[in-house]
């Protein structure tokens, strides 16, 4: 009995490892803060108290935690089958401009018809680009690590190319002035393809929200995918299958699971799930696509989840942190004049990503030195 | 028309771009002929870019600049090794923290010590070499000889000297037996006394300065800026030639050549091929997934590559 009650002790220390890497992540913040003189308890303070402390900020924080839990649930996916997909990026951006095209291409189709078209779009660009590096490797062993970054680049290069074919018009109000646009966009997706912001739904339902605040329907979307990963890994055949071959691809193939076949449909899903970030970032927020050198999301899922432990739920939980962390810090940015720049919270991420890796590891240590004791 | 692209300057900058990728790739040749994978090159290159201009340009000796970002590429090194030797953590997720570290401090020093997101560089390295003869003196030849091969930064020199020490190094020294052998059999290794913690220590943080000093070419000597992400996947571009090449100095070497090759080729083919630019801008990566594709079968990597040592007690 007694040693049952130690096991369950090391179980609990190994969940809140996480914590413990955020919470050295935040003294190793603090020290940085320290040395470029501020004052770690007001930025802290700043950072939580404005991110936390109302609607406000809450909608901002899960505006920004909606990506990253695509993002996050995209590595998780892949990870679950052994697989390192840090292509997210470059899936992102070709499932979210094909998503765009649809949203400006087929206007006149009803809302029924055009959001569905418009997120299964998104979801099966990513897919497919997702599905290169996943054959590369399936069939011929080539890395996917490389190759996913590669995609990223090239996927970059190629929504670039897109952006310019399908640039807006100038505004009359910019053709006058002879202004141009600074950074290349798409014209705007079709009203019907616009997903509800959540204001829209408060408002109907008499709940105070303020308007101008960009959370919308694609944070739910973010949630059922979370519920659909958990039960796709969890309770399906694809699934028990997917994290065979993750666990022992030889003892796999041994059992009669394809590893191939399912190397390749973890890339794939786990790209579609990318894609998805266009959900939020087009149909929700911009309504366009603007051409940007890799905003991060994709890398940042990574840390996601990491830091979730590559489980659906712990994915959602990371992303909402670092959606407070994103959102704070850049508050933090602002209220001390630009004195702190918001790449603190990069720095604070990756340092997150160490200690949580370095804490997993000596906690298994300690549970697997424990367990030969008892 | 053929004339205007493969002349002498298009040798000149083949070598030029290909130094950083060959020098990050020759990082990796040493990480991983150790047993340790390294997929923090990337970032160790822009972090390398970074000190190696904000050093200079506070300095005003681009020398001083170019050690600073060898220095500083020791120090990621050296987490790398921390994480992946001594905690025996994940080596890609180390090397992915490492990167996402590099994008961030990078920027966050920039705007903190300069205000802004792109820095140019106050003094580069001087040119080394013959002097280039004006035109219509002397012989075409030897004037093309000269921009080709001795009208370099000295860099340049430094690295085709730096190679054939490697080579040397790894596989005519009881050094470089041990490293490899650390890589392929630490179990044997270990029998004979060599100390793997040590060897693999040494061999992520040469890996490190070596990506420093990519960095350093990178920004000195290449763009004359610095900006972000400005390491643009070449740290996993030089493992792609360090897996084309086998893990070996020459070979890593001959794959970061081709792809210098490419690249200039993309670059001069730019004005001539009616080629929308972002096409050219996919090249290298394109060319990145080939070389892996045709290395497979032909290239396998050191056995104990990626794999932590556990000794075994009892």
């Amino acid at each position: 009995m007694k040693s049952i009650k130690k096991f369950d002790y090391y179980i609990l220390l190994e969940t809140i490892t996480p914590l413990i890497a955020v919470i050295i992540a935040l003294l190793v913040g603090a020290i940085v803060i320290m040395l470029i003189g501020e004052d770690p308890v007001f930025v802290y303070k700043t950072l939580f108290g404005y991110a936390i402390g109302n609607r406000d900020g809450w909608g901002n924080v899960l505006f920004r935690a909606t990506p990253l839990i695509f993002t996050g649930l995209t590595v998780a996916f892949a990870f679950r089958c052994g697989l390192f997909n840090i292509g997210g990026e470059g899936q992102m951006y070709i499932g979210t401009f094909l998503a765009t095209w649809v949203g400006f291409t087929f206007t006149n189709l009803p809302a029924l018809i055009l959001i569905p078209l418009c997120i299964l779009t998104a979801a099966a660009g990513g897919a497919l680009w997702a599905a290169v590096p996943g054959i590369l490797k399936a069939k011929m062993g080539v890395h996917e690590v490389i190759v996913t970054i590669m995609m990223n680049w090239i996927a970059s290069s190629l929504t670039f190319f897109l952006v310019l074919k399908f640039k807006a018009q100038p505004t009359e109000a910019m053709a006058a002035a002879g202004v141009k646009q600074m950074i290349p966009h798409t014209k705007e997706i079709a009203e019907a393809a616009r997903l509800p912001r959540l204001y829209n739904i408060l408002h109907s339902l008499n709940i105070d929200f303020p308007a101008y605040n960009q959370v919308n329907v694609s944070f739910f979307i973010a949630i059922g995918v979370a519920i659909l990963v958990y039960y796709i890994l969890w309770k399906t055949n694809l699934g028990y299958e997917i994290r065979a071959v993750g666990y022992n691809p030889l003892a796999a193939e041994y059992g009669g699971i394809s590893v191939a076949k399912n190397i390749v449909l973890a890339m794939m899903i786990s790209g579609a799930i990318a894609g998805l970030v266009g959900t939020n970032e087009v149909m929700g927020f911009k309504y366009r696509w603007r051409q940007e050198l890799f905003t991060g999301l994709g890398f940042n899922g990574i840390a996601v989840a990491l830091l979730g432990k590559n489980h659906p739920l712990g994915v959602v939980l990371a992303a909402i942190l670092f959606g407070i962390l994103n959102y704070g810090g850049a508050l933090v940015n602002i209220y001390t004049a630009g004195r702190i720049p918001r790449e603190l919270i990069m720095v604070l991420q990756a340092v997150i990503v160490i200690f949580v890796v370095i804490s997993d590891e000596v906690v298994k240590r300690l549970i697997r030195q424990r367990r030969k004791v008892v | 028309m053929f004339g205007d692209i493969f002349n002498a300057q298009f040798v000149a900058s083949s070598i030029r771009v290909a130094i950083p990728l060959a020098l990050a790739g020759l990082g990796g040749v040493y990480s991983e002929r150790s047993g340790v994978v390294n997929i923090g090159l990337e970032g160790m290159i822009l972090t390398g870019a970074f000190t190696a201009i904000a050093v200079t340009n506070f300095s005003g000796n681009p020398w001083v600049g170019v050690l600073a970002a060898i220095l500083v590429g020791i120090l990621l090194g050296l987490i790398h090794a921390v994480t992946c030797i001594t905690f025996k953590a994940n080596q890609i997720v180390s090397g992915v923290a490492i990167n996402l570290f590099a994008s961030g401090i990078t920027i966050f020093l920039c705007w903190l010590l300069f205000g802004e997101t792109q820095i140019m560089v106050k003094s580069s390295l001087p040119i080394w070499g013959i002097p280039l003869p004006n035109i219509g003196e002397g012989s075409v030849f030897v004037r093309n000889i000269i921009v080709m091969f001795a009208h370099h930064s000295p860099l340049v020199y430094l690295t085709i000297i730096i190679f054939i020490l490697s080579h040397i190094i790894l596989y005519k020294t009881p050094f470089g037996l041990r490293l490899r052998s650390v890589g392929e059999y630490p179990q044997a290794a270990d029998t004979m006394g060599v100390n793997i913690v040590k060897m693999r220590y040494i061999a992520v943080m040469t890996s490190g300065a070596l990506a420093g000093l990519a960095g350093s070419f990178l920004s000195l000597e290449q763009a004359h800026f610095f900006v972000k992400e400005m390491s643009g996947g070449r740290g996993f571009i030089a493992l792609a030639a360090m897996i084309f090449g086998k893990w070996t100095p020459f070979g890593t070497a001959g794959a970061a050549l081709l792809f210098g090759v490419g690249e200039a080729l993309a670059m001069r083919l730019q004005g001539v091929l009616a080629i929308p630019v972002q096409f050219i801008h996919m090249v290298p990566y394109l060319l990145a997934i080939f070389v892996l594709v045709s290395a497979i079968g032909r290239a396998t990597p050191p056995a104990a590559d990626g794999i932590p040592y556990e000794k075994e007690i009892g």
